[in-house]
């Protein structure tokens, strides 16, 4: 029995944070990231679900993976998942209503997520449930940080403000500054993430 | 009929599945290297939209609904019954396809099963689900009976193929420029996906 933070788990959990990026380098699970992201709150609750459905989903199908018929694991793995996000997105109706609403489809679209199954395809069903869980967790946080930072980008030049409190003072108004409006426009998001992985390719060329 | 004919239009150039609302954007940024490819995806992602969004529909008013066959409201189960209904037909489509078109079926690969997670298919049936709500004298978005299901669904379906199409085509002609190299495949696709997407936001004000 290894220590339940080897290095293996240790890289399963930290890879996907940086290097091994499941939206800038593996290109998973956009849909979302773009679509949520016009403010950084909707993005915090969107990447902590996914965080929660990666990590629990699995630890259920490295449970039960000896015992799933190859043949119809995907249905098998849809279904899993799609009783993991019925019950968040409830949750989240009951604690914080206003930013499901704003989230509409898209926590129901969590199902399709390309990380969910393809963290399903390629760790857990060929890993134990605690080494599935840290890589769960891994990819979840690693698409988090960059919902958030696409977001804050966005909300920050769109709206002047972070989280709903203004930031750009007033002076900088009166001097003549605008907000972007632009910002909150579907379209940036693209050239922002565009500009992200640019740097991102940028950073791990150079190492 | 001018109902069916703005929600038609609004599909496909208003509410646009890609700039709009970024579904399916993995098999979008994956497959749209050549135009051929690209098109048999987008009409295997439209013919799929086109069985399982009516028969949704269908599942949503018949079963799911308080007026439906149990008498009580299930929607709490749509999101795992609509995703069943949506693996098993894109195993069927797959199985058709292999019959009848072995190069296509070789040429799309991995993502023709794909299609089961792909969000523009999942996400056609939650904008549907939504536009039942709606009341049709007012907006030009509601799904009112199963054939605005059809007509939505076809709507997006074509919306879709020209999205992925078009980045196709352009992505054919940047193969010859120089991009920096850092933000050459990926990264720049992005943005010229953000660039197409803005120039769809001139449909926004389109009404019919």
């Amino acid at each position: 029995m290894s220590s339940l933070f080897s290095k293996e788990n240790k890289q399963a959990l930290l890879q996907p944070l940086g290097f091994d990026n499941p939206i800038l380098v593996q290109v998973l699970g956009i849909c979302s990231a773009l679509a949520v992201t016009s403010q950084v709150e909707p993005s915090i609750v969107m990447g902590l679900s996914v965080t929660v459905i990666t990590a629990f989903s699995n630890v259920i199908i490295s449970l039960i993976r000896n015992t799933i018929p190859a043949r119809i694991r995907i249905i098998i793995q849809l279904v899993v998942v799609a009783a993991l996000v019925t019950i968040v997105s409830m949750i989240l109706k009951a604690f914080a209503y206003d930013v499901s609403v704003s989230l509409s489809v898209y926590v129901g679209l969590i199902i399709t997520n390309c990380i969910l199954m393809g963290r399903l395809e390629a760790f857990a069903m060929s890993n134990g449930p605690w080494a599935s869980f840290l890589d769960g967790v891994g990819n979840g946080v690693g698409y988090a940080w960059i919902l958030i930072v696409v977001g804050a980008v966005r909300e920050l030049f769109g709206n002047g403000t972070l989280l709903g409190f203004t930031v750009i003072p007033q002076a900088a108004y009166d001097a003549g500054y605008v907000n972007n409006g632009m910002m909150s426009m579907p379209a940036m998001a693209m050239i922002i993430l565009g500009c992200i992985i640019w740097a991102h390719r940028a950073w791990s060329d150079a190492k | 009929m001018e109902h069916a004919l703005s929600l038609f239009v609004r599909s496909i150039f208003v509410d646009n599945m890609i700039f709009a609302s970024f579904l399916g954007m993995c098999s979008y940024l994956a497959v749209s290297k050549n135009v051929k490819t690209s098109f048999g995806l987008g009409v295997a992602v439209t013919f799929v939209l086109l069985i399982t969004v009516p028969a949704n529909y269908l599942l949503q008013t018949k079963v799911l609904s308080e007026d439906g066959i149990f008498g009580q409201d299930l929607t709490y189960l749509s999101f795992i019954l609509f995703i069943a209904v949506i693996a098993g037909i894109v195993q069927l489509v797959e199985m058709i396809v292999e019959r009848f078109s072995p190069s296509l079926y070789s040429a799309l690969g991995i993502f023709l099963p794909l299609i089961a997670v792909n969000c523009a298919i999942m996400g056609g049936c939650l904008f549907m689900q939504q536009r039942i709500l709606m009341d049709p004298a007012t907006s030009s978005q509601a799904i009112a009976n199963i054939g605005d299901a059809f007509i939505y669904a076809l709507g997006s379906g074509i919306g879709w193929l020209l999205a992925i199409v078009a980045l196709a085509a352009i992505r054919e002609k940047m193969a010859y420029t120089n991009v920096p190299k850092p933000l050459r495949g990926l990264g720049i696709t992005f943005i010229t996906v953000g660039l197409m997407a803005m120039a769809f936001m001139c449909f926004s004000g389109l009404n019919i």
